[in-house]
C-alpha cells in the first residue's frame, strides 16, 4: 500500500515541478524579438527596418545562432563581441552615451514637476463668478456719469 | 509673455540651429587623403590602429607589420557583390606582389568572422586579412563605399587610392613604379 502511495506522490511532485521548471527557463530566442534591439551596421537604422546586404548578413548570423539554441542574451553578447558595442540599439553606459540614459531619467521628473506646477497655478487663478465679477469698482464720478447716460437713454 | 521667457527659447533655438549646422558640416566622407594623393603627394595613413586578425582569435595586426613592402590594402566584405567579384584578381595580384617584395592586406569590414573566413576559404585567399568589425578604421580613411583599395609604398605612405573595384589596368599602372622604389 505504501509503494503505490509513494509513486503517486512522486508523480504529483513531478507534474507540479515540470511547468515551474519550464517557466523558469529563458524563452527561446526569435529573430523578430532581437531585430529591433540590434542596429544595421552600415545603414545606421534598426535591423528590423533595414533591407541592405549588411542587414541580411547580420540576420543570417543571428538566425544561425538561434538555430544553435543560443538565448537572446547570449546572442546579443556574441554580436557585441563580433561587431563592438554600437551594434546594439541602445546608448552606451559610459562617456557621452550616458546622456542617452540620464536625459530621459531627468526629463520625465522635470516634465511631471512642470505639469504639477502649471496645474497648481491654473487651479489657484481667480475664478470669474457671473457677469462683471472681478472687475474694478466704479468710482463715484464714473457711477454718476453712467447714471446720467442711462437716464438720457431711458428718456 | 514676459521678456525673460524669450531668453531660454532663443537659447534653445540657437543650440538647435548650431547642432543642425554641426551635423550638416560633419557628415560626408573626409576627402583629405584623396585630394593629397591626386596631387601626387605621399601621405601617412589616416589610421594605423591594430585590428583583429581574421581567423586568429585574440591576435591583432596592423600596417606596421608590413613596413618595407608595397602593401595593397583591399577593403572588402563577403556581403558586397563587387568586393567578391574582384577577390580573384586581388589574389592573383598578391601572388605577383609576393615575388617582388609586396603583399595584399585585406580589411574585412562589418561582418562576423565566420562569414569572412568562409569567403577566404571559398576564394582561396592566401593573403592576410584583418577585421574592421564596426567600420571605424576605414571611416578614418575616408571610406565612401565598397570595395576600396589603397596602395602603400615601402615607407608606409599612401601612394594610391581606388574608391571603386580595381582593374588590371589600374594595378599595372600603379604597382610597378612603387615596386621599383627602395625603402
Amino acid at each position: 500500500m505504501r509503494g503505490p502511495a509513494l509513486l503517486a506522490l512522486l508523480l504529483l511532485l513531478g507534474a507540479l515541478w515540470a511547468p515551474a521548471a519550464q517557466a523558469a527557463a529563458p524563452p527561446r530566442a526569435s529573430l523578430p524579438d532581437i531585430e529591433d534591439e540590434v542596429m544595421c551596421l552600415e545603414c545606421g537604422t534598426q535591423l528590423n527596418v533595414s533591407t541592405s546586404a549588411v542587414a541580411d548578413s547580420e540576420r543570417r548570423f543571428i538566425s544561425d545562432l538561434i538555430a544553435q539554441g543560443r538565448t537572446k542574451a547570449e546572442i546579443k553578447a556574441i554580436l557585441v563581441q563580433e561587431f563592438g558595442p554600437d551594434v546594439l540599439a541602445q546608448p552606451r553606459d559610459e562617456g557621452f552615451g550616458l546622456a542617452g540614459w540620464l536625459v530621459p531619467l531627468l526629463a520625465v521628473p522635470a516634465a511631471l514637476a512642470l505639469v504639477l506646477l502649471l496645474g497648481r497655478r491654473w487651479r489657484a487663478r481667480p475664478v470669474a463668478r457671473g457677469f462683471g465679477a472681478g472687475a474694478p469698482a466704479l468710482s463715484a464720478g464714473d457711477a454718476r456719469r453712467l447714471d446720467d447716460e442711462l437716464d438720457a437713454f431711458g428718456r | 509673455m514676459r521678456p525673460r521667457v524669450y531668453w531660454p527659447v532663443t537659447l534653445a533655438a540657437a543650440l538647435l540651429i548650431g547642432l543642425l549646422a554641426y551635423g550638416l558640416t560633419t557628415t560626408g566622407a573626409d576627402t583629405t587623403l584623396d585630394t593629397a594623393v591626386a596631387r601626387g603627394e605621399r601621405v601617412a595613413p589616416p589610421s594605423t590602429a591594430a585590428l583583429p586578425v581574421l581567423g586568429r582569435q585574440g591576435a591583432t595586426g596592423s600596417l606596421a607589420d608590413h613596413r618595407g613592402k608595397v602593401v595593397l590594402v583591399n577593403v572588402w566584405a563577403s556581403w558586397c557583390p563587387p568586393c567578391v567579384e574582384e577577390l580573384p584578381l586581388v589574389e592573383r595580384t598578391h601572388k605577383a606582389l609576393t615575388a617582388k617584395g609586396g603583399t595584399v592586406l585585406g580589411i574585412d569590414v562589418k561582418e562576423h568572422s565566420g562569414a569572412g573566413l568562409e569567403a577566404v576559404r571559398k576564394y582561396r585567399l592566401s593573403y592576410p586579412n584583418l577585421r574592421d568589425p564596426d567600420g571605424a578604421f576605414v571611416r578614418d580613411w575616408g571610406q565612401t563605399g565598397y570595395p576600396e583599395t589603397f596602395v602603400l609604398d615601402r615607407k608606409g605612405r599612401v601612394a594610391a587610392v581606388r574608391r571603386l573595384p580595381v582593374t588590371q589596368a589600374w594595378l599595372d599602372r600603379t604597382l610597378p613604379p612603387l615596386l621599383a622604389e627602395t625603402a
